[in-house]
């Protein structure tokens, strides 16, 4: 039997390339969206191995819940943070307005 | 000779007899990279004054014996850094032009434990862009040329820190795994590549890629090098929470007098790939016997197929570039998300994709048991052997261009890495002979924070067989 062949539909992609905040020229979406297809096909190789008895490993370090006092430590000054932004105002970062207009 | 040629231990030796000085190191690391770099292009920022400066300080700090080779272990070693490690107020890109104006205000903390230990930083390598890659090919700054045939590839994503060191364009440099990123370009190189147990060293200030499985680590001329940078770089940091607070030796002293006799190598059947390049799995296996004549026992093992491995990384790796990308707005540092290159966006899309509503199951959270079972494989194997032996890579280096036609290139040429760093585990590459021209690596991988015993193995074989006679 031949696996059935996953491909992106177009609205699935576009929903994608929103979701994933990407600015893609219409030659790169074409090459990506089956770049993508070709991908989900070749991991879906894992449904050879049953997995229903193991649990999920999210960490190979075997630590959790490392915490650490809540004591202030030294950091940036606020000069030093700002400095590699390109815009800045009264000692802020200045970013895109979340909201839109209400003239809109 | 010219000092860049110099291993660190040999340089160490040179400056304690006062037969040498920092600045000479330094001065001929710059040239060498002067001369090289427009056919290698290892470098993606050089540090001429500052690196001359702070040879001067140390050449200074160890006349008047301030600094002795105690306490600053590294005093005076020209070393390169992956352009992934924040350094402060130097320039630090990790390869992709978004990042073309960010110089951050602090040092990442292998950079601090560096210059702490008085090294000199004498620049940036080159790497894929965002160490999204297997070939340095993504590199925003153009790909880096294989020393051994500048019409190839040196591999990836610490591409420019391998051929940096195979060129002896500098002493020694770090470079940085998440799956294959060190061991896979030390492989086609020719160097030696310590991919440390995950938790090992600090993952702090280095730009993340996958943040379950990023592993700092040395690449050298030798294995004695590395387990010397091991000790100064490893270690437990309040700023990365995910690194381990088992003490660290001195992997330097353990080398000495250390014995392979007895020691358990599993040597993986499934690893030996049929459609592997003729003559690779030969000189691995030549190199195992090497093993087996010093004391070693050769031990038949079986893994799960490395094909799993490959689509199992595929789904964590990309998964957590997206989360890790998807937080990137360029308010703070850096440039627009427009900036990105196709490979972040091919990776950021297929991480959004298996991490949204409706694929998570039967993409991300299959993916982490699988990640389970390959942990649970390599630890049933590890009841019975010390360490793994097999072929780094099925190929020796590719020529220019051979990433670009295939999105699923980099797995393909990390496929027998990947398990193994989806584990946690640490390994090494060390060069074994050539196929052609070309070097071929073979990995020793061990347990959990078992680099001593890795690094003991590789340095017994350093020091009985010379690679470069095996082709």
């Amino acid at each position: 039997m031949t696996p059935k062949k996953l491909i992106l539909t177009d609205d699935a992609f576009a929903t994608l390339t929103k979701q994933a905040n990407v600015f893609l020229s219409s030659e790169e979406a074409a090459s990506i969206k089956n770049q993508l297809s070709e991908a989900l096909n070749a991991v879906s190789v894992l449904k050879e191995l049953p997995t229903d008895k193991v649990g999920k490993l999210s960490s190979a370090s075997g630590l959790n819940n490392v915490l650490r006092d809540d004591v202030v430590q030294p950091s940036l000054t606020q000069e030093e943070a700002l400095s590699n932004a390109s815009v800045t105002h009264d000692g802020y970062f200045v970013v895109n307005s979340v909201f839109e207009s209400q003239d809109n | 000779m010219k000092y860049n040629q110099l291993s660190i231990i040999d340089a160490r030796e040179l400056l304690k007899k006062n037969e040498v000085t920092s600045l000479d190191l330094t001065k001929d690391c710059l040239e060498a990279i002067s001369t090289l770099e427009p056919k290698l292009n290892a470098f993606v920022s050089v540090f001429k004054a500052e690196a001359e400066a702070a040879a001067k300080i140390a050449d200074k700090n160890l006349k008047s014996g301030i600094w002795t080779f105690e306490t600053h272990p590294l005093a005076g070693i020209p070393i390169a850094l992956k352009d992934n490690f924040a350094t402060a107020g130097m320039k630090t890109t990790a390869s992709s032009k978004v990042l073309d104006t960010f110089y951050p205000p602090y040092d990442s903390t292998v950079v601090r434990k560096l210059k702490e230990a008085g090294a000199i930083i004498i620049g940036k390598t080159n790497m894929d862009a965002w160490a999204h890659g297997s070939s340095t090919e993504t590199s925003d700054y153009g790909s880096t040329k294989n020393p051994y045939d500048v019409g190839r590839l040196a591999g990836g994503s610490s591409g420019g820190s391998a051929a940096a060191v195979a060129s002896h364009e500098v002493i020694a440099a770090i470079g940085s795994e998440t799956a294959g990123s060190i061991r896979q370009p030390a492989s086609w190189c020719g160097v030696v590549g310590m991919k440390p147990t995950y938790g090992r060293v600090s993952r702090y200030g280095v730009v993340a890629m996958g943040s379950s499985l990023d592993s700092p680590g040395p690449m050298t001329k030798t294995v004695a090098d590395s387990a010397l940078l091991l000790s100064v770089i490893a270690g437990v940091d309040t700023k990365d929470a995910t690194t381990s607070p088992t003490p660290v030796p001195n992997y330097l002293q353990e080398l000495k007098g250390s014995s392979i006799s007895g020691l358990r190598i599993g040597i993986p059947k499934e690893y030996f790939l049929k459609d592997a390049q003729p003559g690779i799995n030969e000189l691995i296996i030549k190199a195992s016997k090497d093993l087996e004549s010093k004391g070693a026992k050769l031990i038949e093992i079986s893994l799960l197929d490395p094909k799993y491995s490959i689509a199992d990384y595929t789904i964590i790796q990309r998964a957590e570039v997206s989360s890790n990308l998807a937080r990137y707005t360029g308010v703070r540092y850096g440039g627009g998300r427009e900036l990105l290159g196709p490979e972040a966006k091919r990776r950021i899309m297929l991480g959004t994709y298996a991490l949204s509503s409706g694929y998570y199951d039967a993409y991300y959270k299959k993916g982490e048991a699988v990640r389970q079972l390959l942990k649970e494989d390599f630890s049933r194997v590890f009841e019975t052997v010390d360490i793994i032996l097999a072929p780094t890579a099925p190929t020796t280096s590719l020529p220019i261009g051979a990433s670009e036609d295939s999105a699923m290139f980099g797995e393909l040429a990390d496929v027998l890495v990947e398990a193994s760093s989806l584990a946690g585990l640490t390994g090494i590459n060390i060069p074994v002979g050539f196929v052609g021209a070309l070097p071929v690596g073979m990995q020793l991988i061990g347990r959990h924070f078992a680099e001593s015993t890795v690094l003991s193995a590789a340095h017994a074989y350093e020091q009985s067989v010379n690679w470069k006679d095996n082709h």
